[in-house]
């Protein structure tokens, strides 16, 4: 047990303190790899919980696809420091409410969780006995509660479509490849062989 | 005392001695894979390939590593010294710990994890990171356009391999690499690029792009961007990220090999008493040479033809095939328990 607590306290002073780090770091690159790096502790917690499953997806899906989107959006932007931290101190007061909003909330549902007896009882059994990690979520979502993530997916579609169409422009005059064309094309419709008669030309 | 070394010391010398055992033949294996592949491309360009330093010029990857080490290493001063020095350790270190869930053998593995595949497929997609970081801190034009496109074409092959591994997993019915590749006992009829031969040819392709290799080598395309994301990197820095590369190109064909070719399973059951580490080898250097034989066929792909490929082609292909395996497993009721 000494060292699951000793990786218990290296992954969460590793994610608290990057996690810090990344809303005051001044470079937006080096947020933005923090942020990554706060995930990935984030996983180890998962692996030490038990939820093995969910820490690969954490890593798959926010390390592996959402950060790496960030950071080419990131990347990209030309940014001038110095007038970046001068609005600071306008937006503190707002930064600051929803600070204290959301610990008030964390701190709710910490509190229930380990007050309530039924939280109680599903803390001692992350999943049901004799059930794998993958096959216990599987159940959960693709069986009992099929209905709702399909709403779920149907929402992300609705969401990518509507992005798709608003950012969708036609441009006028771009010549592009149409490969179907080009592997249809037979000799005939390209070559055309002459016989030149010497000295004269066609 | 007792205690702490029955508990803690031996299984962590234990451990120690398995990853050496692993990350030291890896590394050779890197260093001769680049002469496997200067002698291989000589052979088919009707050259001889290295022959100079060392019987039939086995000493060379040996004097070409000893050369990059020799050299100086130099940090770009308008770089960005701390994500610069990162980058190539960390496409390096993520190259090597891939390795501690393929299973050489029955049993033969360092950690014999129950979401096996998805680690591998968390660990590759995280590739990406020590490409971008590279061409990010170089703070140089080459180096950033050399990451971008290597970024957006991980990014969209790595979309095909998923959903390719899934449908791997659906006829296998575990997420464990040492079952994916119990499934396939019985020889080379048992295997999954039978059943699954579209995909097949669909993932070799894939890890192509996935790991910029020819002919979709655009990251690095010595032509328009001298040579990519690593530009500005000298001596060993460079060396970390040549390594990482050879390294993911074994670890790709060994993930193929388990996947598609069995892994240490023998193609036809009278050759059982062979090891089955010596098949997972073998198998891994016939998809090798593949990587070989396409780098010294096939023209580079043009950027906006990689990208139709991957989004246009393969993902609906992909899409379809799980469809279809998913569909057959339920109507003839054969889904693996």
């Amino acid at each position: 047990m000494v060292v699951q607590a000793l990786a218990f306290y290296l992954f969460a002073t590793i994610a608290v303190l990057s996690a810090t780090a990344v809303v005051t770091v001044r470079n937006p690159v080096h947020s933005v790899l923090l942020l990554i790096l706060t995930f990935f502790n984030a996983a180890g917690l998962f692996v030490l919980l038990g939820a093995e499953f969910l820490a690969m997806l954490l890593v798959v899906v926010y390390v592996g696809a959402v950060a790496v989107l960030f950071l080419f959006v990131v990347m990209m932007l030309d940014i001038n420091f110095v007038e970046m931290r001068q609005g600071f101190l306008n937006y503190l007061p707002i930064g600051v409410l929803i600070a204290v909003v959301l610990f008030v909330e964390l701190a709710f549902v910490g509190a229930g969780w380990t007050l309530t007896d039924e939280a109680v009882a599903v803390l001692a059994q992350p999943t049901p006995a004799g059930v794998g990690n993958v096959e216990a979520l599987g159940r959960l979502i693709y069986t009992d509660y099929a209905y709702i993530f399909q709403s779920a997916g149907l929402v992300l579609l609705v969401a990518m479509i509507g992005a798709i169409v608003l950012t969708l422009r036609h441009r006028e005059g771009v010549r592009r490849q149409k490969i179907s064309e080009q592997v249809k094309r037979t000799r005939a419709d390209t070559l055309e062989i002459k016989k030149v008669p010497v000295g004269r030309g066609i | 005392m007792e205690l702490l070394w029955d508990g803690y010391i031996e299984p962590l010398v234990w451990i120690v001695a398995k990853i050496l055992a692993i990350v030291v033949p890896l590394l050779v294996a890197v260093a001769y894979l680049t002469y496997a592949e200067r002698k291989v491309i000589g052979a088919i360009q009707l050259r001889k390939g290295p022959n100079v330093v060392g019987p039939f010029g086995l000493l060379q990857p040996l004097a070409d590593g000893l050369k990059l080490f020799l050299k100086e290493t130099i940090i770009p001063t308008s770089a960005n010294k701390g994500v610069f020095i990162i980058a190539p350790m960390l496409t390096f270190i993520l190259a090597i710990i891939a390795w501690a869930v393929i299973p050489f053998d029955e049993g033969m593995v360092l950690a014999d994890l129950n979401v096996g595949i998805l680690y591998l497929f968390a660990i590759s997609s995280l590739g990406v990171y020590g490409i971008v970081m590279a061409g990010w801190a170089s703070n140089s034009k080459y180096a950033f356009l050399g990451a971008l496109r290597s970024g957006a074409q991980m990014v969209s092959y790595e979309i095909s391999i998923g959903l390719i591994i899934i449908s791997v997993l659906l006829t296998t019915g575990s997420l464990n690499l040492s079952d994916i590749v119990r499934g396939q006992i019985g020889g080379v009829w048992e295997w999954n690029f039978v059943y699954h031969f579209p995909m097949f040819i669909v993932f070799i392709v894939s890890i192509l792009a996935e790991t910029n290799r020819a002919p979709f080598d655009l990251p690095e395309a010595e032509a328009e961007l001298v040579s990519g994301y690593n530009v500005d990197y000298s001596a060993m820095t460079f060396a970390l990220f040549f390594l990482g590369e050879y390294a993911n190109m074994i670890l790709m064909s060994g993930l193929c090999a388990v996947l598609f070719l069995g892994g240490w399973t023998a193609p036809l059951p009278f050759l059982d008493f062979i090891p089955g580490a010596i098949w997972f080898i073998l198998k891994i250097c016939f998809v090798l040479f593949i990587f070989l034989w396409v780098r010294a066929t096939f023209p580079r792909y043009r950027y906006d033809q990689l990208m139709r490929l991957g989004w246009k082609i393969f993902l609906p292909l992909s899409f379809a095939w799980v469809m279809l395996v998913a569909t057959f497993l339920v109507v003839f009721d054969k889904v693996p328990a």
